[in-house]
C-alpha cells in the first residue's frame, strides 16, 4: 500500500489516556512490522476509553503514519471495536448456538421490552447498551448474557429481569454516594 | 481428630470463576486456618474439568471427591466433615457415573475412562495452568528436549506423518505434510501460526484447552518451529478469552524465564519466542489467508489459494498454520512415538478428538473421545442424553460450516471422512445436540444468518448468495414461502458451494443443504401446510386462552398490544388480529390455562 506521509500535529489535549495510547504506540513503532501492531493499538485504545473516538483515530494516523482511511476500514470490519461509546453497564447477549437453542431469542425479546432499546443502542439514562455476542464461550450456562464482565447464565424471562433489576438498584446507590 | 493432609483443588475456568468459584477459595482458607489445617492442606487452581453446568466444582484429594455447586456456606460443612472427621460429603458429591467423574480415578498416566480418552486435555484439570513446575512435573517441555537433543527436524516432521496427525481446525489436512512442504521453501524467515481464534459460535474447545494447559500449546509450537526452521511464532487469539489470552501470556513468559522459549533453548542453537496477536471478532479471521492478514495488522479477507500459507504466508513467508488443538497433540507425539498414537483412531483419522457439547443435553461441557466414537455414545453415554426425557432431533457438528444429523445417522464414528459421507463435517469441535423443540427451518436461518453476517463481502457468489438465502429462508419462516422455494434454495446453495472464494462460503449452504436432505418435511410443512411442528417460527402459531383460566388478568396486563380481553373471574380471549405472538401472556400464565398451536 502507497503511503501518504501524514504531517504531524501537536496534539491538542494532553491527558492521561492520550500519554499512555502514545507510550504504547511509540513502542510497537519500535518493532519489526510496526504496521501489523494497527489492531493492537485499536484494542488499547478501546479499553481506555470504553470505544474508538474519532479524533483519537486521527490521532493514532498521525502516530503510526498510516491513513485514516486505512484505520477506518480495520476499525469497521471487525465486530468487536465500537464506534460509538458504551452505555455504563453493557449487555452482550450471546446469540451463538447453544444459547440460540436454549432460547437466547426469548431473552433478547425481554431485554429489549424491559429496556426499549435494540442492539447498538443505549438507554435514555446511559445506563444499559445492548450488543450482539457470537458464543462467550459459557455455552455450559446457556442462555448466557455478559454485563461487564460478568457472565449470568442459565437465564429465564424472569431472571433476566431480575438481574437487570439488580444493576438498576446497584446504579442507584452508586449515584446515591 | 483424623486429620490427614489434603489436596484441594478449586476449578478456575471460565464458567466456574463466573458462577463464583473464586470466592470461595477465601472462605476455603478461612475456615482452614480455623481448624487449624492451614499447613496440612494445599489449596490449588486448575482449568477448565468440563463440568460446566455443575460449577463452581472443588475437589478434594486423595480420594478425588468431586463437589459441584459449591456456595461459600457450604465451605464449613465440607472442611469441618471431610477434612477435619474425614467423611465426604454426600449433599454436595457428584456421583452419578458420567462424563465427569470417570477420569479423576485415572489421574496421571490415563488409558481408557469410558468412552472417553484424553491426549490434548490430558492436563487439563489436574495441573495448576498458571505454574510452568506443575507443567514440568508431568513430563513437560520433556518433547521439546527430546526433539532438541535427539532428533533430526526431518525426523520430527517424519514422526508427525507417520503418527497420522490431521488438522483438528476443520479441514482436518495432514499436518506432517504440511509441515514437510513448509520445510521445503527456501524463503526466509519462516512462521509459526496458532489459530486460537474460534469462531464457531457454540463451541469453547481451543478456549478451555488454553486456560486449562496452556503450556502445551507453547511446547508443540516450538517443537514446530524447530521442525521447519522459524524463530518466530504467533498465537492468534480472540479478544473474548481474556482469561486465555491472560494463561498463554503467562505461560510464554514463564517458558522464556525458564530458557525454554528465546535464545539457544536449551543450550542448542534453536531460537524461538512466540508473541500473542489478538482477534476482534470477525469469524471469517479463522480462515488461514484471513487469519494471516489481521495478524499483519489489516482486514481480515481472505485470498485465492494457491499459493498456500506454506509458500507464501505472514509477511509473504512460508507459514504453518495449525490450530490450538493439533499443536496440543505433537509433544505427545513425540514423547509417547507414532507408533503409539497411531493406536488410536480410525483408518484415516488417528488420535482423538474434543468437542464442546452443547445445546439440549444433560452434560454439557468439555469432552475427548477416541476417533470412530459414534456419534450415539458421546450423547448418551458421554453426556447423559436429552434432558426431560424429549428426543434427539439432530445433532449439528462443524458449527456454521456444518450440518445437522438426524437420528438415523446417531451411529455414525466420529471421523473426518464418516462425517462428511453423512452430509456434515467433523469441524473444529462444536456439537450441539437439537431435540424436538427446535425447528430446523429456523435453525437453518440461524446458521446462515450468522455466515450472511459474517461474509467479508470480497467475492460476490458468498455476499449475494447468502443474503438471497436468507431472504427465502426468512420468508419461509414467516409463513410466506412459495412453492418452488425449497429447490431455489438447493441451486442457489450448490452454486455457493462451487463459486466462493473461500471457505466461509464454500460451507456456508451446509446447514441449509443439509437440512433439506433431512428435514425436508419441515420446509414443505412450513411452505404448504403453514404450519411449523415444533412451534417456533412465530408467524405459524397462535395462542389460545382455555378452559383453565381464572380470569386473573395477568395475561391482560402484560400483552403489549392490548389483544387479550375479558372480565374479572371469567375467561379471557385473545384477539387473534391484534396478537403479535410474543409469548408474553404464555410465560405470565400461572395456570397454564393458555395454549400454543
Ligand atoms: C470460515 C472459516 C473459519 C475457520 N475458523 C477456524 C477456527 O476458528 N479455528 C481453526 O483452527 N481453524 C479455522 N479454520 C480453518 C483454518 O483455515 C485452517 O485450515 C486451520 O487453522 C489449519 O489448522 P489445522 O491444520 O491444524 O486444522 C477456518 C476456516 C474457514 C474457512
Ligand atoms: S453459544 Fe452462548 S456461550 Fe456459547
Amino acid at each position: 500500500m502507497a503511503k501518504t506521509q501524514l504531517k504531524e500535529k501537536t496534539a491538542p489535549v494532553v491527558d492521561d489516556k492520550r500519554i499512555e495510547l502514545r507510550k504504547f504506540i511509540d513502542e510497537m513503532k519500535t518493532k519489526e512490522h510496526a504496521d501489523s501492531h494497527l489492531i493492537d493499538v485499536l484494542h488499547r485504545t478501546q479499553h481506555l476509553y470504553g470505544y474508538l473516538p474519532t479524533e483519537i483515530m486521527d490521532e493514532i494516523a498521525q502516530a503510526m503514519q498510516i491513513p485514516t482511511a486505512h484505520i477506518w476500514g480495520v476499525a469497521t470490519f471487525y465486530h468487536y471495536f465500537k464506534l460509538t461509546p458504551p452505555g455504563k453497564y453493557e449487555i452482550s447477549l450471546c446469540l451463538g448456538t447453544a444459547c440460540y437453542v436454549k432460547g437466547a431469542t426469548q431473552i433478547l425479546q425481554v431485554i429489549k421490552d424491559e429496556l426499549k432499546i435494540d442492539f447498538g443502542e443505549m438507554t435514555d439514562d446511559g445506563l444499559f447498551s445492548l450488543g450482539p455476542a457470537r458464543c462467550l464461550g459459557a455455552c455450559g450456562l446457556a442462555p448466557v448474557v455478559m454485563i461487564g464482565e460478568r457472565i449470568h447464565g442459565e437465564l429465564t424471562p424472569k431472571k433476566i429481569v431480575q438481574v437487570l433489576k439488580e444493576y438498576r438498584k446497584q446504579a442507584g446507590k452508586e449515584d446515591g454516594k | 481428630m483424623n486429620v490427614t493432609p489434603y489436596r484441594i483443588i478449586l476449578c478456575d475456568g471460565t464458567a466456574c470463576i463466573n458462577s463464583g468459584s473464586r470466592k470461595l477459595a477465601a472462605a476455603l482458607q478461612e475456615q482452614l486456618a480455623q481448624h487449624g489445617l492451614t499447613d496440612k492442606t494445599t489449596v490449588g487452581l486448575s482449568g477448565c474439568l468440563g463440568m460446566c453446568d455443575k460449577g463452581p466444582i472443588l475437589v478434594v484429594n486423595p480420594g478425588y471427591t468431586i463437589y459441584g455447586r459449591v456456595t461459600q456456606d457450604d465451605i464449613p460443612e465440607i472442611v469441618e466433615e471431610h477434612l477435619v472427621h474425614g467423611r465426604p460429603l454426600a449433599r454436595l458429591a457428584i456421583q452419578e457415573d458420567h462424563l465427569y467423574n470417570r477420569f479423576f480415578r485415572v489421574f496421571g498416566d490415563a488409558k481408557f475412562f469410558g468412552k472417553q480418552m484424553r491426549i490434548t486435555l490430558r492436563n487439563c484439570g489436574i495441573i495448576d495452568p498458571e505454574n510452568i513446575d506443575d507443567y514440568l512435573s508431568l513430563r513437560g517441555y520433556e518433547a521439546l528436549a527430546k526433539a532438541l537433543t535427539d532428533m533430526t527436524p526431518e525426523q520430527v516432521i517424519a514422526e508427525v506423518e507417520k503418527a497420522g496427525l490431521r488438522g483438528r481446525g476443520g479441514a482436518g489436512f495432514p499436518t506432517g505434510r504440511k509441515w514437510k512442504l513448509t520445510a521445503a521453501e527456501k524463503a526466509a524467515p519462516k512462521y509459526i501460526i496458532c489459530n486460537a481464534d474460534e469462531g464457531d459460535p457454540g463451541a469453547f474447545m481451543d478456549r478451555s484447552a488454553i486456560e486449562g494447559d496452556p503450556h502445551t500449546v507453547v511446547e508443540g509450537m516450538a517443537i514446530g518451529g524447530y521442525a521447519i526452521g522459524a524463530q518466530q511464532g504467533f498465537v492468534y487469539i480472540r479478544a473474548e478469552y481474556p482469561l486465555a489470552i491472560r494463561r498463554i501470556k503467562r505461560a510464554i513468559e514463564d517458558a522464556r524465564s525458564a530458557g525454554l522459549l528465546g535464545k539457544n533453548i536449551l543450550g542448542s542453537n534453536f531460537s524461538f519466542d512466540i508473541e500473542i496477536r489478538l482477534g476482534a471478532g470477525a469469524f471469517v479471521c479463522g480462515e488461514e489467508t484471513a487469519l494471516i492478514h489481521s495478524v499483519e495488522g489489516m482486514r481480515g479477507m481472505p485470498r485465492p489459494r494457491p499459493p498456500y500459507p506454506a509458500a507464501v504466508g505472514l509477511y509473504g513467508r512460508p507459514t504453518v498454520i495449525n490450530n490450538v488443538e493439533t499443536w496440543a497433540n505433537i509433544p505427545v507425539i513425540i514423547l509417547d512415538g507414532a507408533n503409539w498414537f497411531r493406536t488410536v483412531g480410525t483408518e484415516t483419522s488417528k488420535g482423538t478428538k474434543v468437542f464442546a457439547l452443547a445445546g439440549k443435553v444433560v452434560n454439557t461441557g468439555l469432552i475427548e473421545v477416541p476417533m470412530g466414537t459414534t456419534l450415539r455414545e458421546i450423547i448418551y453415554d458421554v453426556g447423559g442424553g436429552i434432558p426431560f426425557g424429549k428426543k434427539i432431533k439432530a445433532a449439528q457438528t462443524g458449527g456454521p460450516s456444518g450440518g445437522c444429523l438426524p437420528e438415523q445417522y446417531l451411529d455414525t464414528p466420529i471421523d473426518y471422512e464418516s462425517l462428511a459421507r453423512a452430509g456434515s463435517i467433523m469441524g473444529s469441535g462444536g456439537m450441539i445436540v437439537i431435540d424436538e423443540d427446535s425447528c430446523m427451518v429456523d435453525v437453518a436461518r440461524f446458521f446462515l444468518e450468522f455466515t450472511q453476517d459474517e461474509s467479508c463481502g470480497k467475492c460476490t457468489p458468498c455476499r449475494e448468495g447468502t443474503k438471497r438465502m436468507l431472504e427465502i429462508l426468512t420468508r419461509i419462516t414467516a409463513g410466506k414461502g412459495l412453492p418452488g422455494d425449497i429447490e431455489k434454495l438447493e441451486r442457489l446453495g450448490t452454486m455457493i458451494r462451487k463459486a466462493s472464494l473461500c471457505g466461509l462460503g464454500q460451507s456456508a449452504p451446509n446447514p441449509v443443504l443439509s437440512t433439506i436432505k433431512n428435514f425436508r418435511e419441515e420446509y414443505e410443512e412450513h411452505i404448504h401446510d403453514k404450519k411449523c411442528r415444533a412451534k417456533v417460527c412465530k408467524s405459524l402459531i397462535s395462542y389460545e386462552i382455555g378452559e383453565k383460566c381464572i380470569g386473573c388478568g395477568a395475561c391482560r396486563r402484560v400483552c403489549p398490544v392490548s389483544a387479550i380481553s375479558g372480565a374479572a373471574k371469567t375467561r379471557h380471549t385473545i384477539d387473534q388480529d391484534k396478537c403479535v405472538r410474543c409469548g408474553m401472556c404464555f410465560n405470565t400464565c400461572k395456570f397454564e390455562a393458555i395454549a400454543k398451536g
